[in-house]
This record gives structure tokens, sequence and C-alpha cells, in this order.
């Protein structure tokens, strides 16, 4: 249990998405500009990422990895199917944003109204791939991806909120000409990530 | 994450390299640049750049990747229903990325090392998914393999960009080669500078000069 707690929160923390390996950039600058939005973006990053880790963990476990087929039969034991990870990964996390936007549309029209068109999007996240491909670098059990995933997204999901409040103040700041919008949002994603940094080192 | 209608520039029978075309691969240089300007493949730009190897081999896989398969999308592109047309992209994606994943472990497996996931995650690198959308999916494939070579080229070249001050200012090296113990000078390098935060304001600052000299604003 203290394990799973500590994977928690170093996922959500120490190792953010966001401003320890620069996942899922595109999507949280160009939806940052409203906090409502981003929020909603989000929500909907955290149900992904906790329900795609998992299930790739079971196919890359049970499927993928050398002798992993050998609960079909003993023969499989010696097959290698790692070279197909990329594939069946991404085809994964397509076929889970596609389903969750339906189930979102026929049970909660009005949260699918104000997704619109990030959710299809969420498929290009690459926090998304990310979240998978770190879990296979790692020696997690089947608990422990669910709660990497879960705690990445919800770093993802702060990480935008916040940077979405600061640039909603922005607007009232006299910012030079040529570094109007991106230019200062690189600046301050940086000086968020040092901030960050502080948390190196934290165990629980 | 481009939003923009797919343009549409192909006209019966235009010579390859005629102005318009150069066009395409010149823009991605300048004005229209992919990382500063479209906001796309941030991710890998900012995670890769800590020295300018592995900077250089990303920057040449993805040019592969994008021109490939903007080339197969756009011979493709009357037979996409448009309802699963991500789903065929990212298949056609996964599908180079797979070839240049493979051939990168057999030839530079060090370098294959140090790049890690990213190579993986050029399948999500919306610079491709970005140019199939906005500009392979309506076009002919002479045209889409222009572009796919144009905002390769316009990647890479903000990723030499940055890598090189990332380098430099960092480790006080240029390509793994320490220019300045060869000089004879002591030189500490920089630790902000291989931290991913040194890599965010590099890019906010080469964002800066860029759009200094060509005059593109934003209003906020």
């Amino acid at each position: 249990m203290e394990n799973l707690i500590s994977i928690g929160v170093r996922s959500i923390f120490v190792e953010n998405m966001i401003f320890a390996y620069f996942l899922g950039m595109c999507s949280y600058l160009a939806v940052s500009k409203k906090v409502k939005t981003a929020f909603g973006l989000g929500m909907a990053v955290i149900f992904v990422l906790g329900v795609t880790v998992p299930i790739n963990w079971l196919i890359q476990n049970y499927i993928l990895t050398q002798g992993a087929l050998s609960w079909v039969s003993a023969d499989f034991s010696s097959i290698d199917l790692s070279f197909l990870q990329f594939v069946v990964f991404i085809a994964v996390i397509a076929a889970m944003v596609q389903l969750t936007e339906m189930v979102i549309e026929k049970f909660s029209p009005a949260l699918y109204g104000s997704l619109g068109i990030f959710l299809p999007l969420i498929a290009v996240n690459c926090a998304i791939l990310g979240g998978s491909l770190f879990m296979v670098g790692r020696p997690y059990d089947l608990a422990e991806a669910s709660v990497y995933g879960l705690g990445s997204g919800i770093g993802w999901m702060l990480a935008i909120v916040a940077l979405a409040g600061i640039r909603e103040k922005m607007k009232y700041s006299n910012v030079p000409g040529p570094l109007r919008g991106l230019g200062i949002t690189f600046i301050l994603v940086g000086l968020m990530s040092l901030g960050f940094l502080s948390f190196l080192g934290f165990t629980i | 994450m481009s939003t923009a209608v797919a343009e549409v520039v192909e006209k019966k029978s235009e010579p390859l390299f005629s102005k318009k075309n150069r066009k395409l691969i010149s823009n991605p240089l300048d004005i229209d640049n992919p990382i500063t300007v479209q906001v796309l493949g941030i991710c890998s730009a900012l995670a890769v750049t800590a020295q300018m190897k592995p900077a250089a081999v990303m920057a040449l896989a993805l040019l592969v990747v994008t021109a490939s398969s903007n080339v197969i999308i756009s011979l493709l592109r009357n037979a996409i229903p448009s309802r699963i047309r991500i789903i065929v992209q990212l298949a056609v994606v996964a599908l180079w990325v797979v070839l240049v994943d493979q051939v990168l472990k057999a030839y530079v497996y060090e370098i294959w090392k140090q790049l890690s996931v990213f190579v993986g995650l050029i399948i999500t690198n919306c610079i491709v998914m970005g140019r199939l959308e906005a500009f392979a999916m309506a076009n002919k494939p002479g045209p889409s393999l222009l572009d796919g070579l144009g905002n390769g080229l316009g990647y890479g070249v903000i990723l030499l960009i940055v890598a090189f001050f990332r380098e430099f200012l960092g480790s006080g090296s240029i390509f793994g080669f320490k220019v300045f113990e060869e000089l004879g000078i002591h030189y500490v390098g920089n630790g902000l500078m291989l931290l991913p935060a040194g890599a965010c304001v590099i890019v906010g600052v080469v964002i800066w000069v860029q759009r200094s000299l060509n005059g593109y604003r934003e209003s906020h």
C-alpha cells in the first residue's frame, strides 16, 4: 500500500509528465488559454491515461513480451512480439478514445458539447502513449501500473490548469511584441518547471 | 495542433519544382515553422535537445517519417472514409515509426538508447498528424512529399539550434567535441541548460529572436 502511495505521489509531482518529460506539450500549449477548457481536457486525459495504462500492461505481459504467450500453449513460449508494441498500443489508445467519446456522447451530451474537438485529439496526445511506454520500461505490477496511469493524468491536469490560470492573468501584462503569445508561454513553462524541481528527491 | 483548413495548392500539370512548390519547402523553415509558429511537435523538441547528436538523429528520423507518411496518405486520400481517418493515419505513421525504430536500433544502438521512448513518440508527434490532416489529405503525392520534407527540415533546424545552445552552454561541447578543453580554457557547465527548464527558456528566446526578425506578431 505504501508503495502505491509513493508511486502515486511520484508520478503526480516528481515525475510530472509536463515538467519532467515534456509529454503532451502540444495540447498543453494550445488549450491552456482558459481555465475551464483546460480543466475539461485535463479530466479527459486522467480518464484515458487511467484506463489505457492498465490495459496496455495486460497486453504487454500476457501477449507481447518474450514467453508471455506460454499461457496459451508451451509451444509459444519462445515467441517475442515486442516489436509490435507501438502499433498495438496506439491502436488500444485510439480505440479507447473513440469508446470514451461514444460513452460521453450517449450519457452526458452537455459534457460532450463542451469538450468538443479535444476528445478525439487526446488520441494523439503524447502523454498517453508516453505513459504506456514508460510503464513498459519499469517493473510495475498491475496495481502499480494503474496508480501510475492515474497519477500521471492528475499531474498533467494540475499542470495545465496552473498554466491556464497564469495565462488568464498575463492578458493584463505588457509583454514585448515579438515575445507575446507563444514565446512568453515557453518562458513561463520553464519557470514553472524550475518550481517543480523542488519536489526532486521527495519520497514517502 | 493545427486547426487550419486544408490548403489546396495543386494545379493540373505543374512541374514538381515550380515556384509555388518550392515555397512548400522554404516556408516551414521560417515564417511557417512547425515548432515556433504552428506549435507542433514541441515535446520531442524539448526532450531530446540536451546534446546535438541525438537531436540530429531525431530530426532525421522525423524527416523520414513525415515525408513518407505524407506520400502514402496522399496516395490513399480518396479511399479513406473520413470517420475513421485518424486511425488509418495512425496506422500508416506507426508502420514507418516501427521501421525507423528498428533501423536506428540496428545501426546506432547507443543513440537509440538515449532517445528511449521518443522515437516511439514520433507516432503521436503532432507535426506528422498535423501535416497529414492539413495537407496530405487534400493534395497530390508530389506536393505532399515536398511539404513533408519542408516541415521535417523546419523541425530539424529548430532542434539543432536549441541543441547547440544547450550543449555548448551546458557541457561546453559541440557534437561531443570539448571546445573549451581544446582551447585550454576552464569552463564549468551551466547545469540549468541541461534541465528541462533550460530547454523551455531557450525555445522561448529562439521564438523571440525569430519573431523580431520576421515581424510575426500574436495578440496574446
